[in-house]
C-alpha cells in the first residue's frame, strides 16, 4: 500500500498529456510515438495509451447513439399512455433528485480516484473506487426500489406504450450502471492485485471514461424523462 | 429444461429443409472429418482460431462471406424457381416455406455475405496500405470476426431446427410482433443479428481508431489511399448507425419477450416508428457496403490504368458528402407513409442529391481511365462492368426518389430490380474485383485470368438477363415476395429471369473452379516479387504473403503514391534502398478469446430463442468469466528477435532485386 512519487517534471513538461510522444521507446520506424510530429499522423502511430482513450471513446460515442435512439422513441410515445398513468403521477422528484445526487457524487469520487492513481497510491485509489461502487449501488436500489413499486401499482411496462419506452430507456441506462459496477469490481481486484502497470492505468482510464459518460447521459435522462414527463 | 425446444421443432414433414440441412450437416462433418483425420485441428488452432492476425481475420471474414453467398443464392434460385412454376398454380413451394426462403435471402446477403466480404477486405488491406503492423484492437478484431460467424451459425441452424422469419429481411411490425408470427422465426432473426451487430460495431470501431491514429510516419490524411478513406467513411457509418439497429431490434425482442408495446397494435404501440429506426440505421448501411466498394474500384481503375487516381481530392469530398448524407435519407423508404408533400420533397431532394456524389466519383474513375493505358484483367473487368451497371442502378434510384413516382412502383419488382441493380452491381463486382486484386497478396499466388473472365461475362450477361425483364413486370405491377402470380403478361418475363439466374449460376460455378484450379496450378501462378500487378500503394511494399509484422520497418511515406515513389527511385537508381536497421518487433499474442465469446454467445442466443433460461444465465456468467480471464493475462506480446526480422525481410529484398535485374530498363513487372 505504499504511494510511489510522482513522474519527473521534466518528463511531464515534455509530454503535458502524456500522448507517448517524446518519451524515445521504439526507434523511428518502429512506431509507439516519434519526436518529430509535424501533424496529424505524421508522426507515425500513436501510442497504445492514446489508441486505447480513443477508441474507448469511438465506443462511448456509439452507446451514446444507442441511447439517442431510445429517447427518440421515448420521445414519440410520450402521450401514448393509452388511459394509463403519465408521468406526473407517477415520478417521485424526491427520489430523482436523491438518485441524481448519488450519481453525480459517484462521479466526483470516481476523478479523486483517477486523482490517486495519479499520484500511484493503492490505498486512495481502493478507498474512491469502493465510495464509487456504493454510491452506484445506492443509485441502483434507489432506481429499482422506484420499478418495483411502479409495477406493484400496475403502471408496469406492458401497460402502456408511454411506460414501454420509460422502462427501457431508464432500464438500459441501469444496466449499465450494473455493468459498470461488475467493471469497477475487477478493476479493483486489478488494481489490488496487479499494481499500476501500464495496462491496468490504461483499463482505470476506460473506466473513468464510462462512468463519467453514465453521467451525461444520465443527465439527458433527467431532463427528457423525468423533468419533461413531470411537465406535461 | 428445453424451453419452447422439443422434437417437434424439425420440420420431420418438410422434405426439402430436412434434405438440406442434412445435406449441409453431411459437408460440414465430412470437412470436420476429414480435418481431423489429416490432423489439422492443431494447426488450425494455432494458426487461423486463435490468430490476432489482421490479415489471416480478414482472410475468414471473406472465406465466410463467399460461402453464405452460395447460401443465400441458393435461395434465390430456389425463388426464381417458384416464381418460374407458380403462374396459375401454386408452385413448389408452400407459402409458408417461400416467406422464409425470401426473408432468409435477404437476410443472409446483406448481413453474413455482404458485410463479411466488405469487412473482410477492409481488415486486410487498410493495416498494408496505412503501412502498419496491425489494427488498433487485435483480440476485439478476432471477437468481431467469431460473433459475426455466430450469427450467421444462428441462421443457419433455423433452416432445420425451428424456422426462419416469414417477414421479410427486415421484420416490420406488427406482423413481426407475437400475434401474427407467435414462432421461434423472428427470434432467430433477432438474436443472430443482435449478435453478429456487436461484432460489426467493434469492428467499426477498430478500424476507425486504426485509421485515425495508426498511420505510418508521413502518411497524412491526404495521402492515404483512396479505399483506407472509403473504409475510414464506412466505418464512421457503422460507428452511427448500427448501434440503432441495436436499439431498435431490442425494442422489438422486448416487445415480443416481455409483452412491452414499441409497436403493437394495442397500447399506444407505434409501428411507424420502427419504419424511421430501422431505415435511419438501413440507408446507412446501404453506404456501409456501397462505399467500401467505390474504394476498391478506385484502387483497381488507378492501377490498371497505369495512372494516378483523377480528382483524389474531389473523391475524398465526394466520399464524405455521401458519408454525411446518407443520414438524412432514410424516409424514402416509406414516402407512403403519409408524411405529408413537405416532408416527402425534402427527402425526395436529398436523395436525389446524393447522386451528385456518386456523379463525381463516376467522372473520376472515367477520366482516370483517359489517357491510361489500360490493361484488361479480370479485376478491371469487374470495375468497367460496374460503371456501366452502376449507372443505370443510380438512375433508376433517382427516379425512385421522385416521391410520386416511388407511389406507384412502392413494393414492386422494380423496386427489387433497382437494389439489386446497385448491389449487385457495385458491392458485388467490387467484392470480385477485390478478391481477384488482392489474393496474391494474401496467398502468394495470382488467380486464374481465364476462369476469372469466363465467370465475370456470366455475372454481368446473367445480370442483365435476370434484373432487366424485372424492372419491365414491375412497371407491369407485379409486386414483390409474389408466391404465385395469375397475369399471364408477367409470365415471358419471369420465365427470362428464370433464364438469367442460370446463366448467373454459370458464373457462381466459374468462381469456384477459378479457386479450385488457381490451387491445383498455385507454382504456376506464383507471386515471387509481392508486387503482381505494378501497384502503386503500400500494401505492393511487403512480401507476398505479408510476414506477420507486414513491414520490417515502417515505410516513411513522401507524397500520395508511397509505394510508386519507392519504385521510380529503385528503378531509376537501379537498386534498392540501403538496407535499414533491423530492430526486434513486438507484435500481439494469439488468443483463443474471441472463440470462446463466440461459442458462449452461441448457446446464449440459442438458449434466448427457445426460453432456455437457464442456459442464458450459463452463457452470461461464462462470458463474463471469458472477460475476466483474458484482462488477468500477463503477458500480451512476444518479440521477434531482430535477426529474424532481418531474415524474413532479406528474402523479400532478394527477390525485388531479382526483380529489378530481370527487367533492367523497362519498368514493369514480368
Amino acid at each position: 500500500m505504499s504511494s510511489t512519487a510522482l513522474p519527473a517534471p521534466h518528463r511531464r513538461d515534455a509530454d503535458p498529456y502524456r500522448l507517448g510522444r517524446g518519451q524515445g521507446h521504439g526507434a523511428p520506424g518502429h512506431g509507439g510515438g516519434h519526436d518529430h510530429a509535424t501533424g496529424h499522423g505524421a508522426g507515425g502511430p500513436a501510442s497504445k495509451r492514446v489508441v486505447v482513450g480513443f477508441g474507448f471513446w469511438i465506443f462511448l460515442l456509439s452507446d451514446i447513439v444507442m441511447f439517442s435512439a431510445f429517447f427518440a422513441a421515448h420521445a414519440v410515445l410520450l402521450d401514448a399512455t393509452a388511459g394509463g398513468p403519465s408521468g406526473r403521477e407517477l415520478f417521485d422528484p424526491t427520489r430523482v433528485a436523491l438518485e441524481t445526487g448519488f450519481l453525480l457524487a459517484s462521479s466526483f469520487t470516481c476523478g479523486l480516484a483517477a486523482v490517486a492513481t495519479e499520484a500511484r497510491s493503492q490505498l486512495w485509489t481502493q478507498i474512491f473506487l469502493l465510495i464509487t461502487g456504493l454510491l452506484g449501488a445506492g443509485f441502483l436500489a434507489l432506481e429499482i426500489n422506484e420499478f418495483t413499486r411502479m409495477i406493484a401499482e400496475g403502471a408496469g411496462p406492458q401497460r402502456s406504450a408511454f411506460l414501454s419506452s420509460f422502462f427501457a430507456v431508464v432500464g438500459c441506462h441501469g444496466l449499465h450502471v450494473t455493468a459498470g459496477l461488475l467493471w469497477l469490481g475487477t478493476m479493483m481486484a486489478q488494481v489490488f492485485i496487479k499494481g499500476f502497470r501500464p495496462n491496468i492505468l490504461r483499463r482505470l482510464l476506460c473506466f473513468n471514461l464510462f462512468w463519467h459518460a453514465l453521467d451525461i447521459i444520465w443527465v439527458a435522462l433527467f431532463t427528457i424523462v423525468y423533468l419533461i414527463g413531470l411537465g406535461t | 429444461m428445453l424451453g419452447k425446444l422439443t422434437w417437434d421443432a424439425i420440420p420431420w414433414s418438410q422434405p426439402i429443409p430436412l434434405i438440406a440441412g442434412a445435406v449441409v450437416m453431411l459437408v460440414l462433418l465430412g470437412v470436420l472429418a476429414w480435418v481431423v483425420v489429416k490432423g489439422y485441428v492443431p494447426y488450425l488452432w494455432r494458426e487461423w482460431i486463435t490468430s490476432v492476425d489482421h490479415k489471416r481475420i480478414g482472410v475468414m471474414y471473406t472465406l465466410l462471406g463467399l460461402v453464405m453467398l452460395l447460401r443465400g443464392f441458393i435461395d434465390a434460385i430456389m425463388m426464381r424457381l417458384q416464381q418460374a412454376l407458380a403462374f396459375q398454380s401454386g408452385g413448389y413451394l408452400p407459402p409458408e416455406h417461400y416467406n422464409q426462403i425470401f426473408s432468409a435471402h435477404g437476410t443472409i446477403m446483406i448481413f453474413f455475405g455482404a458485410m463479411p466480404f466488405v469487412i473482410g477486405l477492409m481488415n486486410f488491406v487498410v493495416p498494408l496500405q496505412l503501412g502498419v503492423r496491425d489494427v488498433a484492437f487485435p483480440t476485439l478484431n478476432a471477437t468481431s470476426f467469431w460473433l459475426t460467424a455466430t450469427g450467421a451459425l444462428l441462421v443457419n441452424i433455423s433452416l432445420v431446427v425451428g424456422e426462419f422469419a416469414r417477414t421479410g429481411w427486415l421484420p416490420f411490425p406488427p406482423l413481426s410482433e407475437t400475434g401474427y408470427s407467435p414462432g421461434v422465426g423472428v427470434d432467430y432473426y433477432v438474436w443472430a443479428l443482435q449478435i453478429s451487430g456487436v461484432g460489426t460495431l467493434m469492428s467499426g470501431i477498430n478500424l476507425v481508431t486504426t485509421i485515425l491514429k495508426m498511420r505510418a510516419p508521413g502518411m497524412s490524411y491526404l495521402r492515404m489511399p483512396m479505399f483506407c478513406w472509403t473504409a475510414l467513411s464506412a466505418n464512421m457509418l457503422i460507428v452511427a448507425a448500427f448501434p440503432i439497429l441495436t436499439a431498435t431490434l431490442a425494442m422489438l425482442a422486448l416487445d415480443r419477450y416481455l409483452g412491452f408495446h414499441f409497436f403493437t397494435n394495442e397500447a399506444g404501440g407505434n409501428m411507424m416508428m420502427f419504419m424511421n429506426l430501422i431505415w435511419a440505421w438501413g440507408h446507412p448501411e446501404v453506404y456501409i457496403l456501397v462505399l467500401p466498394a467505390f474504394g476498391v474500384f478506385s484502387e483497381v481503375i488507378s492501377t490498371f490504368s497505369r495512372k494516378p487516381l483523377f480528382g483524389y481530392r474531389s473523391m475524398v469530398a465526394a466520399t464524405l458528402f455521401i458519408c454525411i448524407v446518407s443520414f438524412t435519407v432514410w424516409l424514402h423508404h416509406f414516402f407512403t407513409m403519409g408524411a405529408g408533400g413537405d416532408v416527402n420533397a425534402t427527402f425526395g431532394i436529398a436523395t436525389s442529391i446524393i447522386a451528385v456524389g456518386t456523379g463525381v466519383k463516376i467522372y473520376n474513375w472515367i477520366f482516370t481511365m483517359y489517357g491510361g493505358r489500360i490493361q484488361y484483367a479480370t479485376p478491371m473487368l469487374w470495375s468497367v462492368g460496374f460503371i456501366v451497371t452502376f449507372v443505370i442502378g443510380g438512375m433508376t434510384g433517382v427516379l425512385l426518389a421522385v416521391p410520386p413516382a416511388d407511389f406507384m412502383l412502392h413494393n414492386s419488382l422494380f423496386l427489387v430490380a433497382h437494389f439489386h441493380n446497385v448491389i449487385i452491381g457495385a458491392v458485388l463486382f467490387a467484392a470480385f474485383a477485390g478478391l481477384t486484386f488482392w489474393f496474391p497478396k494474401a496467398f502468394g499466388f495470382r488467380l486464374h485470368e481465364g476462369w476469372g473472365k469466363a465467370s465475370f461475362w456470366c455475372a454481368f450477361i446473367g445480370f442483365y438477363v435476370t434484373f432487366m425483364p424485372l424492372y419491365i413486370v414491375g412497371l407491369e405491377g407485379m409486386t414483390r415476395r409474389l408466391q404465385r402470380y395469375d397475369v399471364p403478361e408477367w409470365r415471358p418475363w419471369v420465365l427470362l429471369a428464370g433464364v438469367g439466374i442460370i446463366i448467373l449460376f454459370a458464373g457462381a460455378v466459374c468462381q469456384v473452379v477459378q479457386l479450385v484450379v488457381s490451387i491445383r496450378d498455385r507454382d504456376k501462378l506464383r507471386d515471387e516479387m509481392g508486387d503482381p500487378w505494378n501497384g502503386r500503394s503500400l500494401e505492393w511494399a511487403t512480401a507476398s504473403p505479408p510476414p506477420a509484422f507486414n513491414f520490417a520497418v515502417l515505410p516513411n511515406v513522401q507524397d500520395e503514391q508511397p509505394y510508386w515513389t519507392i519504385k521510380q527511385r529503385a528503378i531509376e537508381t537501379q537498386q534498392l534502398p540501403a538496407e535499414p536497421d533491423y530492430q526486434p518487433i513486438e507484435m500481439p499474442r494469439n488468443s483463443p478469446t474471441g472463440f470462446i465469446t463466440a461459442f458462449f454467445s452461441t448457446l446464449t442466443g440459442f438458449a434466448l430463442i427457445w426460453h432456455i433460461w437457464w442456459l442464458v444465465v450459463v452463457g452470461l456468467v461464462a462470458a463474463y468469466a471469458i472477460f475476466v480471464w483474458f484482462a488477468w493475462r500477463d503477458v500480451e506480446d512476444y518479440v521477434i528477435p531482430a535477426e529474424d526480422v532481418a531474415k524474413i525481410d532479406r528474402e523479400r529484398r532478394h527477390a525485388r532485386q531479382a526483380w529489378l535485374d530481370a527487367n533492367a530498363r523497362v519498368g514493369e513487372p514480368a
